[in-house]
């Protein structure tokens, strides 16, 4: 006989009582694992379609002159003169400390053009990285370029020129099938007939040269001051320009998402230790005759208290288990209703093992004050309960 | 004869209630004493005192006034603690109608004073079958109380209160619930414990009772009379 007997056995036996005491820490805990598991899919989701929007730190060559356009006019004349980085170079920013928070590296050579006699811009481009990138871009019928022959051009530029998707376009006297017509965007592709890299470094002359590179970060609470700096380490040369007002709304909206989630999980928590508070009280006044008994027989203080935290602690481990499983199986279910295309992001362990341990410590310190009465209640009035 | 040759001596013993402004005498002046292996029978009608008294004895009721000697111990100058561990070595409580824990199963209930001993569990095992045998309950040592008859539970309370061998067995109204029968079996079984080496200390108020004592105390309105 051991005093966790006496524990395991009240707890059998009061199967309703300590029901609803689990419940007071299911709900705790699983509110507390729904929240964070939902903010941590949110904030995945959030990150990922902030991405979406592009760039978010471009690098281009040191100019000591300034720029002269806003809004995409530009006041100072068309120069298309622009200076360039080796393209070796670009392995190097794969080699800064937060590597691994780089998605999408995007390079660009830029140069002029003549069609028909006009101008144009031509805008070589890695088309994989390009595509996965500007994931706005849509194309009016026609598939996007693959070969090194296949070009795609903006929407203002077909207008001028009078092409259309599949017809064959003269660059520098060399044949290019347009694969597409891209949909008019706003923005500067609009006037620029896009080509392959290699293609484009080749008729500009500018074999093994990159013009700008568009990075996106993809990272959660992103050190991006400290990326621009390590990338700027690596471009001495070069201007790293970071795109602060995206990188702020993400961490401000992750942050908020936090906070409400904080708030939310201290106020359940709060109400499940006093549901389990209030039940404990109950269930040590129902047990006065037998702690009355246990006092009688010898037990000392020690012991009654150690009867009560032992049950504390097991119900504490049910509840937080309980509580866990729920929580992830709320979160899997709510998570598509309360975010379209935001999945579940997967059973976090280390959130378990906090959740357990979490529920065992709101059942101790909510016993604490029941197992302290129970202790010290005394012999002789308990046993005038007999 | 001095003072540490008795078990149990009780000296100028005072206990007073209060609750709000009323205070109720329930013991008002007691001395007496009780040698070891003798079997008493403190007897009285309802509110006498004779269970405050009972309580007294057995280290859980803090009386108003006076001392209360055990093997020359001085009960009430220990600390609640120590009285507590006084209690596991020098007592075995028969409680009023049983007083089982109804969740542990009889052989649990004997070992349940066991609990907080240090032997080990092999001992403990031993100890808990001898006196399940004792008791001869053997065959029902798996039950829960509420699968025994009303004999059978007080069985058990006296296995449980004898398992760890204490020195005094103090029973409060043990026959209480019986029928005159199993009364008379359980008095028998108390009196065999008697024949031990157990002092026996019996509070009731069925006279038929004194027969199986050595000695009877009366207790009436706060005193006794030898």
């Amino acid at each position: 006989m051991k005093l966790h007997n006496i524990s395991f056995g009240n707890i059998k036996r009061r199967k309703g009582k300590m029901l609803f005491l689990v419940l007071g820490l299911v709900i705790g805990i699983s509110t507390v694992v729904t929240l964070l598991s939902i903010t941590e899919s949110m904030t995945k989701n959030i990150e990922e379609r902030l991405n979406q929007f592009g760039a978010n730190i471009i690098v281009v060559p040191k100019s000591e002159n300034l720029s002269l356009n806003y809004g995409g006019i530009d006041v100072g004349g068309v120069n298309y003169k622009v200076r360039e980085f080796d393209q070796k170079r670009l392995l190097e920013i794969k080699t800064i400390k937060n590597s691994k928070n780089l998605a999408i590296v995007a390079p660009k050579v830029l140069g002029p053009v003549q069609i028909n006699d006009k101008t144009i811009l031509l805008m070589g481009v890695i088309f994989e990285e390009e595509l996965a990138l500007k994931t706005w871009w849509q194309k009016q019928g026609g598939t996007y370029p693959e070969k090194e022959n296949e070009v795609m051009l903006g929407s203002q530029v077909a207008m001028l020129l009078g092409f259309k998707s599949g017809d064959i376009i003269h660059i520098s006297d060399q044949p290019f099938t347009i694969t597409t017509i891209l949909k008019q965007t706003g923005a500067s592709e609009d006037n620029a007939i896009i080509a392959s890299l290699g293609a484009s470094q080749a008729i500009l002359g500018k074999q093994g040269k990159i013009s700008m590179v568009e990075i996106s970060a993809f990272c959660q609470g992103c050190p991006i001051t400290e990326l621009t700096l390590q990338i700027a380490e690596k471009f001495p040369d070069g201007k790293v320009t970071a795109m602060k007002q995206v990188v702020m709304s993400k961490m401000q909206s992750i942050e908020m998402f936090k906070s409400f989630s904080l708030g939310i999980s201290v106020i359940v928590i709060f109400i499940g230790s006093l549901l389990v508070l209030v039940t404990m009280m109950g269930s040590v006044n129902e047990r006065t005759r037998e702690i009355g008994i246990f006092r009688a027989i010898g037990f000392r203080r020690g012991h009654v208290m150690q009867v009560i935290l032992l049950e504390a602690l097991l119900l504490g481990i049910i509840g937080g288990i309980i509580g866990f499983t729920l929580g992830n199986l709320i979160a899997y279910s709510v998570i598509p209703l309360v975010m379209k295309d935001s999945v579940f992001v997967g059973i976090n362990t280390n959130l378990g093992i906090v959740s357990i341990l979490m529920a065992v410590a709101l059942s101790l310190l909510a016993s604490l004050y029941p197992a302290f009465k129970a202790s010290n209640m005394d012999p002789s009035e308990a046993l005038r309960a007999l | 004869m001095t003072q540490i040759d008795h078990l149990i001596q009780i000296h100028d013993l005072k206990k007073t209630y209060q609750s709000g402004d009323t205070k109720v005498d329930a013991i008002k002046q007691m001395d007496f004493f009780i040698d070891d292996e003798e079997f008493i029978t403190i007897m009285g009608q309802s509110g006498s005192g004779k269970s405050t008294l009972l309580s007294i004895i057995g280290a859980l009721n803090h009386p108003t006034k006076g001392k209360v000697l055990v093997d020359s111990l001085d009960l009430y100058s220990l600390s609640a603690e120590q009285r507590a561990d006084f209690r596991s070595e020098y007592i075995g409580f028969i409680f009023q109608s049983f007083q089982l824990i109804p969740y542990l199963t009889v052989l649990e209930n004997i070992k349940l004073p066991m609990a907080v001993t240090g032997q080990k569990k092999k001992v403990k095992n031993q100890m808990a079958l001898d006196v399940i045998q004792r008791v001869g309950l053997g065959s029902k040592a798996n039950r829960l109380p509420d699968q025994l008859s009303g004999g059978e539970q007080e069985r058990v309370a006296i296995a449980r209160a004898i398992v760890n061998k204490p020195p005094i067995i103090l029973a409060d109204e043990p026959t209480g619930n019986l029928d005159t029968k199993t009364a008379g079996d359980i008095m028998l079984l108390l009196q065999s414990l008697n024949k031990d080496g157990h002092t026996v200390i019996v509070v009731t108020h069925n006279q038929d009772m004194e027969t199986y004592a050595t000695r009877s105390i009366k207790v009436s309105d706060g005193e006794c009379f030898i």
